[in-house]
């Protein structure tokens, strides 16, 4: 007893230095697998409040930029809508059921970046809407240039977003002129570059082919832009993989969109009934 | 100047800085700063140690939750804080009974640089390797242990130089 109280006398800082190690140990396992993370993220009350603060000053800085962006995507919308609604005129149909809920596949909310990450071989965003707002873990997030992420860790009035530039995201996606699809990566080297893998050996493309997400997952609807082909592999291999430069520049991103699947629910009770 | 109100003003000071300001300089894309290990150069050195130790994990907890990354910068910044004492006894050359007396800034030049620049290597190297976590990349740890470690000790030698008379 006097020989082990003597150790513990005599390794007493070596022993503690062990203890908050293993916790912080703990913290990075635990921040390395999907979900779990809940305290020390940018989403709580403190990082995420301070975040936002310092997002409202910074803002300022680009306001301009930001508003020619959104001005393009309402031109877009709105010729989208003309076309639309020319085509209602054209098809007799005028019969307009009040469809609030019915056919609607998709919710759009929409938020606001206040932190950035994509330096990293795991990159994070944080967005100023929360559970409040009606976003929850698995979400699509976009703008209005293409992909952004997955919301992955959600507190009231923010959510962590696991962005496209993270080693552990994969993404479906596909071409735009053909029905082949793969799966989206990324290496976790450059930015501006992703990469697309497990395309089947047969399909046909060249540089400059568009790349839009293939709707084959509960997540993303399809046909949001992601970016167009760059490099060609040398000779086709079993893991086929090319460069994709993205649409979007991560390293400046304003507002975007968080994309709710209101049908998320059936679809996964429809797919989990043969266990 | 009050030694606690000195060590809280530290804290929060190079908390604030490193979460606001030096995570968003990223020179040349991946360059990027970690100068709020220098709060494990500058407190002082005392014979009990379990509040220097608790106080550093605690930075690197809040720099983590600042950016995203578990708890990378704890295990580093506690790592260095356990090791202080090491180094300090073989650069310096002095005992614990030097403890009370001894201030950074009395020391040469070349035995401060040893100190810091050691530090700072070996909290670098193990917060860019739990950073990528895999042997995959090696040689891009290398590179970003170098040239973020000579950008942390510019930055801290250029502020030690600017604050030196006002706060002796």
């Amino acid at each position: 007893m006097q020989q082990l109280i003597y150790f513990f006398q005599k390794y007493k800082y070596f022993l503690f230095f062990l203890f908050l190690e293993v916790i912080a140990v703990a913290l990075i396992i635990n921040n390395h697998s999907f979900h779990k993370s809940k305290f020390i993220s940018s989403t709580n009350f403190i990082s995420g409040g301070l975040y936002e603060k310092s997002s409202n000053i910074s803002e300022y800085l680009n306001l301009k930029e930001r508003n020619t962006l959104l001005s393009e995507e309402n031109v877009r919308l709105k010729n989208e809508l003309e076309k639309l609604h020319t085509l209602l005129d054209s098809t007799t149909i005028k019969a307009v059921i009040d469809t609030a809920r019915i056919h609607q596949n998709y919710l759009y909310i929409n938020g606001k970046v206040i932190n950035n990450n994509f330096d990293k071989a795991n990159n994070f965003l944080t967005i100023n809407r929360g559970s409040k707002n009606g976003v929850t873990p698995e979400m699509a997030v976009i703008n209005s240039k293409g992909i952004i992420g997955i919301t992955d860790n959600v507190s009231l009035k923010y959510a962590r977003v696991q962005s496209i530039l993270n080693s552990k995201s994969s993404i479906n996606a596909k071409f735009k002129n053909n029905p082949h699809f793969g799966t989206l990566i990324w290496n976790g080297k450059d930015y501006n570059t992703v990469q697309l893998t497990d395309i089947p050996r047969q399909t046909k493309f060249k540089e400059g082919d568009t790349i839009v997400t293939g709707g084959k997952s509960t997540i993303f609807p399809e046909g949001i832009p992601i970016g167009t082909v760059i490099k060609m592999p040398g000779e086709l291999s079993a893991v086929n993989s090319i460069d994709i430069k993205l649409f979007n520049d991560m390293s400046s991103l304003g507002h975007i969109y968080v994309i709710t699947n209101l049908n998320k629910e059936e679809i996964k009770s429809v797919e989990n009934t043969n266990e | 100047m009050n030694k606690t109100l000195y060590i809280i003003f530290l804290f929060v000071f190079l908390l604030l800085l490193q979460g606001l300001v030096l995570n968003n300089v990223l020179f040349l894309g991946y360059i990027n700063p970690y100068l709020y290990i220098v709060f494990v150069f500058l407190y002082p050195l005392k014979e009990n140690r379990f509040p220097f130790l608790i106080l550093a994990f605690l930075l690197g907890l809040f720099v983590d939750a600042f950016s995203n990354s578990g708890g990378i910068h704890a295990f580093s910044t506690l790592f260095i804080a356990y090791i202080r004492p090491f180094f300090f006894r073989t650069i310096f050359k002095k005992t614990t009974s030097d403890y009370q007396l001894f201030n950074l800034r009395h020391e040469s030049f070349d035995k401060v640089f040893n100190y810091t620049t050691s530090l700072t290597i070996i909290h670098h190297f193990i917060l860019f390797n739990l950073i990528n976590f895999s042997f995959y990349n090696f040689s891009n740890v290398l590179i970003n242990t170098l040239f973020s470690s000579v950008f942390t000790l510019v930055l801290y030698f250029l502020g030690s130089f600017i604050f030196r008379r006002k706060l002796t």
